[in-house]
């Protein structure tokens, strides 16, 4: 594999992690203040993020059709198209349904950890249970054939 | 609150679009948080994965040093908090996909199953809070 991809991964965290950092995403409350239209002092910061992102990702998304390959890849790894279905309403409607109950999602949530701050330690172990118990189990009974 | 106010919002915007358009035009990838973290549990991708999360990790503390420190305030109880991170762990890997994966990359790239998952995590998240906050 080509070294400089890791360089390239690292250097996309690091910007992932400071943008969630900068943008005030990181805190749970904050992300409440959006989800929680009755409080009574909406915070409409999480559109002004997710705007910011589209902003840079939409440019590079028309770029990247353009391109025949990624700079240090052979090609593009893109989820193919696929119809919506019944697992993904589903995952989506439980991942909605944490995400509600307690104002973090995965990336915040992975960003935190070198804060410190022993709630959000525990979302991302009771987090890594949630995805092991999917891949391990339940992927497992829909697909007999094991995993490549 | 004044415009002014929703710039850190606006600038991290940017910069986490920066970071997806790298990983896209560079490595070829989507930034996906669930599926990047998920895939390196099971084993896969295990260098570029361990080296995005290193970095995920490291910036904010990189943004502490030269900034501000990012203040973070948890007010789910501990069962809220531990049955919030299963759901979001189990529904992030069976919908393919969370806020950053469907509703970054996927809403850029115009894709459906991005918009519909998007559209339905949203609208769950929203009720779920909203009815916790009436209820509290």
């Amino acid at each position: 594999m080509n070294p400089w991809r890791l360089v390239v991964a690292l250097l996309a965290g690091l910007l992932f992690g400071s943008g969630l950092a900068l943008s005030g995403m990181l805190d749970p409350a904050r992300v409440l203040g959006f989800l929680d239209l009755a409080s009574g002092h909406w915070d409409p910061s999480l559109l002004f993020v997710l705007g910011g992102a589209l902003v840079v990702a939409l440019p590079a998304v028309q770029l990247q059709r353009r391109l025949a390959r990624p700079l240090l890849d052979t090609e593009f790894h893109l989820p193919p198209t696929a119809p919506v279905d019944r697992s993904l309403l589903l995952g989506a409607a439980l991942f909605g349904l944490g995400w509600g109950l307690a104002g973090l999602c995965p990336g915040p949530a992975l960003a935190g950890l070198g804060l410190g701050i022993a709630k959000v330690n525990g979302f991302v172990a009771a987090m890594i249970v949630g995805m092991v118990l999917h891949d391990r189990g339940l992927a497992r009974r829909e697909t007999p054939v094991p995993r490549a | 609150m004044t415009l002014a106010a929703y710039l850190p919002a606006l600038g991290g915007g940017l910069l986490l679009g920066l970071a997806a358009s790298l990983l896209l035009l560079v490595n070829g990838r989507i930034a996906g948080i669930s599926g990047i973290f998920g895939r390196l549990l099971g084993g896969q991708q295990a260098g570029t994965g361990l080296v995005f999360v290193l970095g995920l990790v490291l910036g904010p503390l990189l943004v502490s040093s030269l900034h501000a420190r990012p203040q973070l305030t948890v007010d789910a109880t501990w069962p809220q908090l531990l049955l919030a991170g299963l759901l979001v762990g189990f529904g992030t890997r069976l919908g393919s996909g969370c806020t950053s994966g469907h509703g970054i990359l996927g809403v850029a790239r115009g894709s459906r199953r991005s918009l519909a998952a998007t559209a339905v995590f949203l609208a769950c998240g929203l009720a779920t809070a909203t009815l916790l906050g009436l209820l509290s």
